[in-house]
């Protein structure tokens, strides 16, 4: 019993401890899907400052400043795309995670698509040009010199 | 013979493919330009660090070519780069500070040690009028031309060669 009650007050502190060094703060919201709005635009922005963080996750002073910045917005009625044109506004396509679709942006999203395509096309390709092959009929000199070879090798 | 070239094709994606990849690992992936570069210096009220009665606005950036300098008094790299900017507004550039998640007191105190170069320094504690310049750290460096547009951003330090090869060339582009 001892143990178990020293097991959860362990386990309650490294909790603690570990949501204190990420530094994220607690935001009250009345409603769930607000939330959830947050949560999703939160974890699909990235830190400029650190490379490759999303600003939920993130300690650097900007992130705090964002995600105060994203609440603020949402709080304000601001649709998602709203908030994400105020964010890219300032801080430029860098923090998207998923870049948005637009001209210089095509050929990027584009190229797995072709890719996969492509791929599927050549496989289609390839398995017809096989079955082709092994449906042509022989023609009569090359029946004729394959009785030959078997022939031969039954007089062996 | 026409098949046999059809089999160089995956080779020829690799060596595509590799000479990419080889390039954007030469690359500096914390240099990119401010997503405010060619757009208007971006509105703003607050008052002076000198003078909290004194309020400014971005009206104060048009009229001649200014460097604006974000800094504060927590950052090692704004001391170092005070001797340069110090050397730019002797050289008859319009210097503008933004004092940037700072207090009063601090920002004075770092101004009467390292020097003052700005002909004046908005006072930004919250960071709000470096939220919407899109600052991500101190020091960070705009030049703003005289119709109030953003002509060129350094992010970070600026050293002797930064002020010759880049600061000093793009003053005079947009002068």
């Amino acid at each position: 019993m001892a143990l178990t009650r020293c097991i959860t007050a362990l386990v309650s502190v490294l909790l603690s401890v570990s949501v204190m060094a990420a530094g994220i703060e607690l935001r009250e919201f009345d409603d769930p899907v607000m939330e959830e709005r947050y949560k999703d635009l939160t974890a699909s922005m990235r830190c400029p400052l650190c490379e490759n963080q999303a600003i939920d996750d993130s300690d650097a002073p900007i992130s705090a400043d964002m995600r105060e910045r994203v609440y603020r917005l949402l709080q304000d009625g601001q649709s998602d795309i709203e908030i994400t044109n105020h964010m890219v506004a300032r801080f430029g396509d860098y923090i998207l995670y998923n870049p948005r679709l637009e001209n210089r942006t095509y050929l990027l999203w584009g190229i797995p698509i072709a890719l996969i395509v492509g791929g599927g096309l050549m496989v289609v390709l390839i398995v017809r040009a096989r079955r082709n092959a092994s449906a042509t009929a022989l023609s009569a000199e090359e029946q004729a010199r394959l009785n030959e070879l078997i022939n031969r090798e039954r007089s062996s | 013979m026409n098949r046999r070239v059809l089999l160089f094709l995956p080779l020829l994606g690799f060596i595509g493919l590799a000479v990419f990849f080889y390039y954007g690992l030469g690359q500096d992936p914390s240099y990119r330009d401010s997503a405010l570069m060619t757009r208007e210096f971006p509105a703003f009220e607050a008052s002076t660090l000198e003078d909290p009665e004194r309020q400014v606005d971005e009206s104060l950036l048009t009229g001649a070519i200014t460097l604006v300098n974000v800094w504060g008094e927590w950052c090692p790299a704004c001391k170092q780069e005070m001797p340069q900017l110090l050397d730019l507004a002797d050289r008859g550039i319009r210097m503008v500070g933004i004092n940037y998640r700072d207090t009063r007191e601090k920002g004075r105190e770092f101004l009467d040690e390292f020097g003052n170069p700005f002909e004046v320094n908005i006072f930004d504690p919250e960071g709000d009028l470096g939220f919407d310049l899109g600052v991500y750290g101190a020091p960070e460096t705009f030049l703003v031309d005289a119709q109030g547009v953003i002509r060129y951003h350094h992010t970070g330090y600026i050293s002797p060669e930064d002020v010759r090869n880049t600061l000093l060339p793009e003053v005079e582009k947009w002068r």
